[in-house]
């Protein structure tokens, strides 16, 4: 019997259809990926029916497992607005370069007096620095302080993005303009902190809340 | 491997210079390596669900010279314990002052789909609104009535007297979780007064004897 001679030689496979398809996935992931930012805690929202998307102008409260107080406020002019009323209230002085660095971050949390100090941080060890959150207690309620500066700067925000909507033409409402109140929750957080968080909330007559949930289908019957 | 040969540049003038014969190949191999490696990168990084946000109304803070507001018809109260869920329909009557039908009781529900679940529970009571949403959402599909109309009429029939209203109470113990369960439960059930508030001393009463 004749042997089978093997072909000699690496055989070349055309990989351009392959390469083609890779790029055409990349870009795709490129160009549809959004970030997420990072965030000094990590919660895992309860999830709910809701198909509302989070709005633009916001400011959130996060409220990890232990119930510790994180706060963010969505637009970069309204946080400098806001920090420069917090910082001039608690006699607390920071460098023109990381009030600017601040206007830039995401969510935050640490007491007035931690506050130097964890802004000096490097920005990847924020997450681990040590702290107790935004105090809410009655007799230092810094979040109240936060809330109400941040209420009032994403409210003049708010007006000034409308009057240039406005400008341009089409017909805004301003409804879509005012900031939103968001409270973002881990499933584990005990609802009695809470509820201390929308007390603070309720303080300021911001009553209507959002709670942060991911998405669920609706059941059909 | 990836190099394309090139000559050397000494035979001048001998001849027309011809361009070289056959197919320059290049080893894409490297590339490739590149292109997945940035797939898997952007595939592993992306998340697809944004997340969602449910709205509540809070009642406002209650200034000292308020009016009393008047009694709500139909009112059901839906306590959160532990990881329980309990409830009583209408007013709380204590033992010491019993109602028509004796002083209030709790009853357990749960989050299941089965019997004795919130949604079976709140389907049945709240029967009126759903079926009335039913007709307004098909109206709706139809284009006979506007988007406003419609949630002018629906926000008018969850405050009517069949309407079921609801409040929600928390003890110490309760996580956020059922809380959110709960509010998900009513939105189903096109609840639309929900009011959190907090347990008076009667009803703290019962939920030390259930547990």
């Amino acid at each position: 019997m004749p042997k089978i001679k093997m072909p000699k030689g690496t055989p070349s496979i055309d990989m351009t259809p392959m390469v083609d398809l890779a790029f055409l996935l990349v870009t795709f992931f490129m160009l549809t990926a959004s970030f997420r930012t990072a965030e000094p805690v990590t919660v895992e929202t309860p999830s709910s029916i809701s198909d509302k998307i989070i709005p633009e102008n916001v400011l959130m409260v996060t409220l990890d497992k232990d119930g510790r107080v994180f706060f963010n406020l969505s637009d970069p002019e309204a946080r400098k607005e806001m920090l420069n009323e917090m910082l001039q209230k608690y006699k607390i002085g920071l460098t023109e370069e990381k009030i600017e660095e601040f206007s830039f971050m995401s969510t935050f949390g640490c007491t007035m007096q931690e506050l130097p100090a964890y802004m000096n941080t490097e920005a990847a060890k924020r997450a681990s620095f040590p702290t107790q959150g935004i105090p809410t207690d009655s007799t230092k309620n810094e979040l109240l302080d936060w809330l109400s500066f941040a209420a009032t700067a994403a409210g003049n925000t708010g007006r000034t993005a409308f009057e240039k909507a406005k400008l341009k033409g089409g017909e805004p409402k301003m409804e879509d303009f005012k900031p939103k109140f968001i409270l973002r929750v881990d499933s584990k957080t005990l609802y009695k902190d809470a509820q201390t968080v929308i007390d603070v909330f309720r303080e300021l007559n911001l009553n209507n809340l959002n709670f942060v949930t991911s998405a669920e289908a609706i059941p059909v019957n | 491997m990836a190099q394309i040969a090139e000559s050397g540049g000494g035979d001048h003038g001998k001849g027309k210079k011809r361009a070289k014969k056959g197919s320059t190949h290049v080893d894409m191999t490297p590339m490739v390596d590149l292109a997945f490696l940035l797939l898997t990168f952007f595939v592993l990084t992306s998340t697809f669900s944004k997340p969602k946000v449910m709205p509540l109304a809070y009642p406002a803070k209650p200034k000292v010279n308020d009016p009393i507001p008047p009694k709500a018809n139909n009112v059901t109260t839906f306590i959160l314990a532990d990881d329980k869920v309990y409830y009583y329909r209408g007013e709380f009557y204590p033992k010491s002052r019993p109602g028509e039908n004796g002083p209030t009781e709790l009853s357990e529900a749960n989050f299941g789909s089965g019997e004795n679940s919130v949604r079976k529970l709140l389907a049945s009571w709240n029967e009126y609104v759903i079926k009335n949403k039913a007709e307004l959402d098909k109206k709706l599909d139809k284009k006979q009535i506007a988007d406003s109309t419609y949630e002018n009429r629906l926000n008018k029939l969850t405050v009517e007297r069949e309407a079921v209203k609801v409040l929600i109470k928390t003890d110490d113990k309760a996580l956020c979780k059922s809380f959110i369960d709960l509010v998900d439960e009513l939105k189903i059930a096109s609840i639309g007064v929900i009011a959190p508030t907090e347990l008076s001393a009667g009803e703290k009463e019962l939920l030390k004897a259930k547990n």
